[in-house]
C-alpha cells in the first residue's frame, strides 16, 4: 500500500469517499510473496532449515494505518558470551520488498527483544527468523489483517 | 431473503458454557404477563458484603425510549448457537423465560410491537438513579462500586451539542466510579483529555498508548476499597477504535488488544493486594470470553460494545462474564462474597429498568430536563410519523436504516446507498412521531457528513467483504463488532461460514435487477466515513428532507439480503 | 527534507545486572522509492538504512532498515547494566549523512 497510497488516498479523499478504501483498493504493484521470502532466506542461509519455536512476534491482529504498523520480536535465549541470539531477519510476505529489517545482537543486550514500525501494503503474513550463536535457526510466522475500517458499532 | 425460519433452524440450543448460576427464579415465572413494580425489579436476595454494578453503551438516553432487541444475531465458529448468538424463541429456551413476559420483553424481539404497547418505554437515567441509590441506601455507600463501560457519552443530539459534557454531569451525579471508552474518543483527543482530567471518576484504559513512545495516555487500572476487600478495576477500551471511528480525530493514540499487558495488569494488581480483579471491558462479546480465557486471574469481567443483555452470567474457568445490554435498559448487579481474599460465591441480576414501573429519582429528572431544556423546542420537532416498526439492531438490515438508505438514494440521487451497522439508536413503534430527537439518536455523531461518489462494482464488493470479515470472521480477535453495512439500491447473498473475499456474491442493482459491473462506476452515497474531509451535508438533514416528502414513512420488508451459512 | 532529528529515551540509572529497554525515534520521510510524484515519476529512495548501538564503544545493538520500515522510524531494544558509561547511536542515511546521539548511564 505505502507506496500507492499517497495518491489513491488523496484521490479518494477529494471524492468524499470512504478514505480507507484506498488501503485495500489501491493498485497493486508488484508484490512480494512467500517464495521471495524463501529466496531471501536462502542468500542468508543457503539450505539451512528452520525450526519452528523460541521466537515470539508481536503484532497486531488488525493494522490499525498500514503505514505504521508496530512489530516486535523476542525470542528465548540466555544471551551470554556462550550462548545467544547472533541474528533476527523480520520480513513482509506482501510488499514490494519483502525484507523489513534485519537486527544484530549481542550478549550486552540482556534479552534478545526489539521493535520498530513498518508499512504494510496489504493483509499479509510477518515472517521472523532467528539466527543462535551455535547456528541453529528459529522462524514464527504471524497475519495481519489491513482493513478498510469504518462501519463499527 | 432475511427468513426467520432460516435462522431459527440455524441456532442450535445448547450451550456448554452457560453456567445457569442466577439463583433467582426468572422473572417472567413470578410475574408472567404482569408488570413488574420497583420492588419486584430490586427484589435481591443479598449476598456477602460488596455489591458491583454495571452500566454500558448508554449512548447518551438520558430519557426513556423503545428499544428492540435483534432477531438475527448470528455467532460464527466455536461461538454458533452459543449466548449471546440466541434470539427470539431460542433466547427464551435458554434461559428459561416465558414468552409474553416482561423480561421477554425487554431481552427479545419476540411479538415486541404488542409487548411494547404492555410494557411500555425503558431506561431513563432518573430511573437508573433510583435504583442505584436504592442499592446504595440497601447495601451502604461504601460497600457498592458502581462501573460503566462506556458508549456514553455519544448517541443523541444533546451530546453532540455539549461534547458529551451532559453525561458526564450525569455520571458525576450517579457518581460512578470509572467508566472505559469507545465512541467517547471521537470527540477528539483534546476533548477527551479535558474531561478526563476534570472528572471526579476515573477513566481507564489499559490498551491505549502513545503512538511515539508507546508510553499509557490514561491510567490502565485503578484500585477501590468497598465491602472490606480490594478491587481492582482495569480498563479496555475499544481496540479497534482507529479502525471503527476516524483514526484523525485521536492521532497520536494506538490502540490494540494487548492481550499481554493486561495479563501484566491482572498480575500487578494481585501483587497490589487486590482480593478482586474486574476487568472493565469494551472489547465486545466474543472478543472478551476468549479473552477471559486467555488471561488468567480474571474475576469478572464486565462486557460491553456488542450491546447483548444476558439474564445470567457465563462462567469461563473462573471467570464471571457480564453483560448488561445497552440505551440505559439494564442495571445489573453482581454480589461477590469475598472470604480469604478470593471470590468464594456470587450472586448476579439483570434489572430491567422499566420506566412505568419505577419513580423517577427527583434530582436526576432535575438535571435531566436542565440538560435538555435549551434545545426542547428542537427534540420535540415532528418530522413525519411512521406506520412500520422502526429499529436498528440485526446482522444485515434494521427498518431505520432501510429508512436511512432510502434518503440517501432519493435525496443525494444515487444509485446505490451505504449505511454503517451501527447498533445504536431508539426504536419506533408503528404511529409514532418522528421527532428530530428519535432521528438524532441513530444518527448523532461527529463525523456525520453524508457523501456521493463514484465506486466501482468492484470496490462496492471490497467493502461488503471487508465488513463481512470484521463480524463473521470465526476468530473473534479479528471481529470489529457491529453489524453488516447496510446498503440501499443493492440485494447481495452472503454465506457467512466462507473466508474473507469469497462470503459475498450475487450483487444485483434491485431497480433494473441485473448483476453488478465490477468495472462500472455506480453512484453511491453513505455516510460516516472515516477518513478526514468527508464532504456532504450532515446525515440528519438528509433523512429529515426525505421524511418531509414523504410524511408518513411506510416500509416494505426488505429481502435484499440472502444469508447462508449461518 | 527537514534535518533528521534524533531523540532517544535511556534511563540515566540503573542497578548492575538490570535489563533496560532503550527507545530511539529518528525523524525522516523514508522514501521507499516506490513511490509516484503527482507526475508519475517515481521518487527517488533515501532511507535510513542502518542504526547502530555503541556502549563505550562496544556494539551492543545493530538495524538493518530497508524500505517497509515506517516514516520517522522508532527502534527500541534492551541492554543489561553492568557498568557505567555512555551509549552512541548513530544513523546512516542513504544520502551518506550520519545522525549521532549521546547518552549516559549511571550503574550502582
Amino acid at each position: 500500500m505505502h507506496p500507492a497510497t499517497g495518491a489513491s488516498r488523496r484521490h479518494v479523499l477529494a471524492t468524499g469517499g470512504l478514505a480507507a478504501l484506498s488501503a485495500v483498493l489501491a493498485p497493486r504493484l508488484a508484490i512480494a510473496d512467500e517464495k521471495a521470502v524463501n529466496e531471501e532466506l536462502k542468500k542468508l542461509f543457503g539450505d539451512k532449515k528452520a525450526e519452528a519455536g523460541k521466537v515470539k512476534i508481536d503484532v497486531p491482529q488488525i493494522a490499525e494505518n498500514g503505514l505504521v504498523v508496530p512489530v516486535g520480536i523476542d525470542v528465548e535465549s540466555p544471551m551470554t558470551a556462550e550462548d545467544y541470539v547472533k541474528a533476527v531477519h523480520i520480513f513482509a510476505d506482501g510488499n514490494p520488498l519483502p525484507q523489513v529489517v534485519s537486527y544484530r545482537f549481542s550478549p550486552a543486550c540482556g534479552k534478545a527483544s526489539a521493535a520498530t514500525r513498518m508499512r504494510l501494503a496489504q493483509t499479509q503474513n510477518v515472517v521472523c527468523v532467528a539466527e543462535m550463536s551455535n547456528g541453529k535457526l528459529y522462524s514464527a510466522k504471524a497475519e495481519v489483517k489491513v482493513t478498510i475500517g469504518g462501519c463499527g458499532g | 431473503m432475511i427468513s426467520r425460519r432460516e435462522f431459527l433452524q440455524a441456532s442450535a440450543a445448547a450451550c456448554a458454557l452457560y453456567a445457569g448460576t442466577s439463583l433467582h427464579a426468572p422473572l417472567g415465572r413470578v410475574a408472567a404477563q404482569q408488570r413488574l413494580s420497583q420492588s419486584d425489579i430490586l427484589k435481591f436476595d443479598p449476598l456477602g458484603s460488596l455489591t458491583i454494578l454495571h452500566v454500558t453503551d448508554i449512548h447518551a438516553q438520558l430519557v426513556p425510549l423503545y428499544f428492540r432487541e435483534p432477531s438475527i444475531n448470528l455467532g460464527v465458529g466455536e461461538v454458533k448457537g452459543l449466548p449471546p448468538h440466541l434470539t427470539e424463541a431460542e433466547f427464551l429456551a435458554h434461559f428459561k423465560l416465558a414468552a409474553g413476559t416482561a423480561d421477554a420483553y425487554a431481552l427479545t424481539s419476540a411479538d415486541y410491537i404488542a409487548l411494547a404497547k404492555n410494557y411500555g418505554k425503558m431506561g431513563g437515567m432518573d430511573r437508573v438513579a433510583t435504583l442505584i441509590k436504592a442499592i446504595r441506601a440497601e447495601r451502604g455507600e461504601k460497600n457498592v462500586l458502581l462501573l460503566d463501560g462506556g458508549d456514553t457519552w455519544q448517541g443523541s443530539w444533546t451530546s453532540l451539542q455539549t461534547k458529551g459534557q451532559d453525561m458526564v454531569d450525569v455520571q458525576s451525579a450517579l457518581k460512578i466510579d470509572a467508566m472505559t471508552s469507545h465512541w467517547e474518543f471521537t470527540y477528539g483527543e483534546e476533548r477527551v483529555k479535558e474531561i478526563v482530567e476534570k472528572a471526579p471518576f476515573a477513566f481507564l484504559a489499559q490498551n491505549v498508548r502513545d503512538n511515539e513512545w508507546k508510553e499509557e495516555v490514561f491510567k490502565p487500572r485503578a484500585m477501590y476499597e468497598r465491602g472490606g476487600a480490594k478491587i481492582a478495576v482495569i480498563g479496555q477500551a475499544f481496540p479497534r477504535t482507529p479502525i471503527s471511528n476516524p483514526a484523525w480525530m485521536i492521532p497520536k493514540w494506538e490502540f490494540g488488544l494487548r492481550e499481554e499487558e493486561m495479563q501484566e495488569q491482572v498480575n500487578a494488581a494481585r501483587a497490589e493486594g487486590a482480593d478482586v480483579v474486574v476487568v472493565l471491558s469494551h472489547n465486545g462479546f466474543d472478543v472478551d470470553r476468549k479473552m477471559a480465557g486467555r488471561v488468567k486471574g480474571i474475576d469478572v469481567l464486565l462486557t460491553a460494545h456488542t450491546h447483548d443483555a444476558m439474564p445470567g452470567v457465563i462462567q469461563v474457568g473462573q471467570t464471571i462474564v457480564i453483560a448488561s445490554g445497552s440505551h440505559g435498559k439494564f442495571l445489573s448487579r453482581l454480589d461477590l462474597d469475598v472470604k480469604d481474599k478470593k471470590v468464594a460465591g456470587f450472586r448476579y441480576k439483570l434489572m430491567p429498568v422499566f420506566s412505568d414501573a419505577i419513580a423517577p429519582d427527583a434530582e436526576m429528572a432535575a438535571l435531566v430536563d436542565k440538560i435538555r431544556a435549551p434545545y426542547a423546542k428542537e427534540l420535540a420537532r415532528e418530522l413525519g410519523r411512521t406506520d412500520s416498526l422502526l429499529y436498528r439492531r440485526g446482522n444485515f438490515n434494521g427498518t431505520f436504516d432501510d429508512l436511512i438508505c432510502a434518503a440517501m438514494l432519493q435525496e443525494r440521487d444515487a444509485e446505490i446507498s451505504l449505511s454503517p451497522g451501527f447498533r445504536w439508536g431508539g426504536t419506533l413503534t408503528p404511529g409514532e412521531a418522528i421527532t428530530f430527537e428519535a432521528l438524532a439518536n441513530a444518527t448523532a455523531m461527529t463525523y456525520p457528513a453524508c457523501y456521493r461518489n463514484e465506486m466501482t462494482g468492484a470496490q462496492l464488493k471490497a467493502i461488503l467483504e471487508d465488513v463481512a470479515d470484521n463480524i463473521f470472521h470465526p476468530d473473534p480477535y479479528f471481529q470489529g463488532g457491529g453489524d453488516m453495512v447496510r446498503v440501499g439500491g443493492m440485494g447481495y447473498a452472503i454465506d457467512v461460514s466462507k473466508p474473507v473475499n469469497s462470503r459475498i456474491s450475487n450483487m444485483t442493482e434491485l431497480k433494473t435487477g441485473k448483476p453488478i459491473d465490477a468495472n462500472r462506476k455506480y453512484v453511491v452515497a453513505g455516510w460516516a466515513a472515516v477518513g478526514k474531509g468527508t464532504e456532504g451535508p450532515p446525515i440528519w438533514s438528509v433523512v429529515e428532507k426525505y421524511i418531509a416528502s414523504k410524511k408518513v414513512i411506510s416500509l416494505q420488508p426488505n429481502t435484499s439480503v440472502q444469508v447462508s451459512g449461518a | 527534507m527537514a534535518n533528521p532529528t534524533p531523540r532517544v529515551r535511556v534511563p540515566a540509572n540503573a542497578k548492575k545486572g538490570e535489563i533496560i529497554e532503550i527507545k530511539t525515534l529518528i525523524s525522516h520521510e523514508m522514501e521507499s522509492g516506490q513511490r509516484k510524484d503527482s507526475a508519475g515519476k517515481l521518487i527517488p529512495r533515501q532511507i535510513i538504512n542502518k542504526f547502530t548501538a555503541n556502549f563505550n564503544g562496544k556494539m551492543v545493538f545493530e538495524a538493518d532498515w530497508f524500505t517497509s520500515i515506517s516514516a520517522n522510524p522508532y527502534q527500541s531494544f534492551f541492554f543489561k547494566a553492568e557498568e557505567s558509561g555512555e551509549f552512541d547511536f548513530a544513523w546512516k542515511d542513504d544520502n551518506g549523512s550520519t545522525y549521532a546521539a549521546k547518552a549516559k548511564l549511571t550503574v550502582g
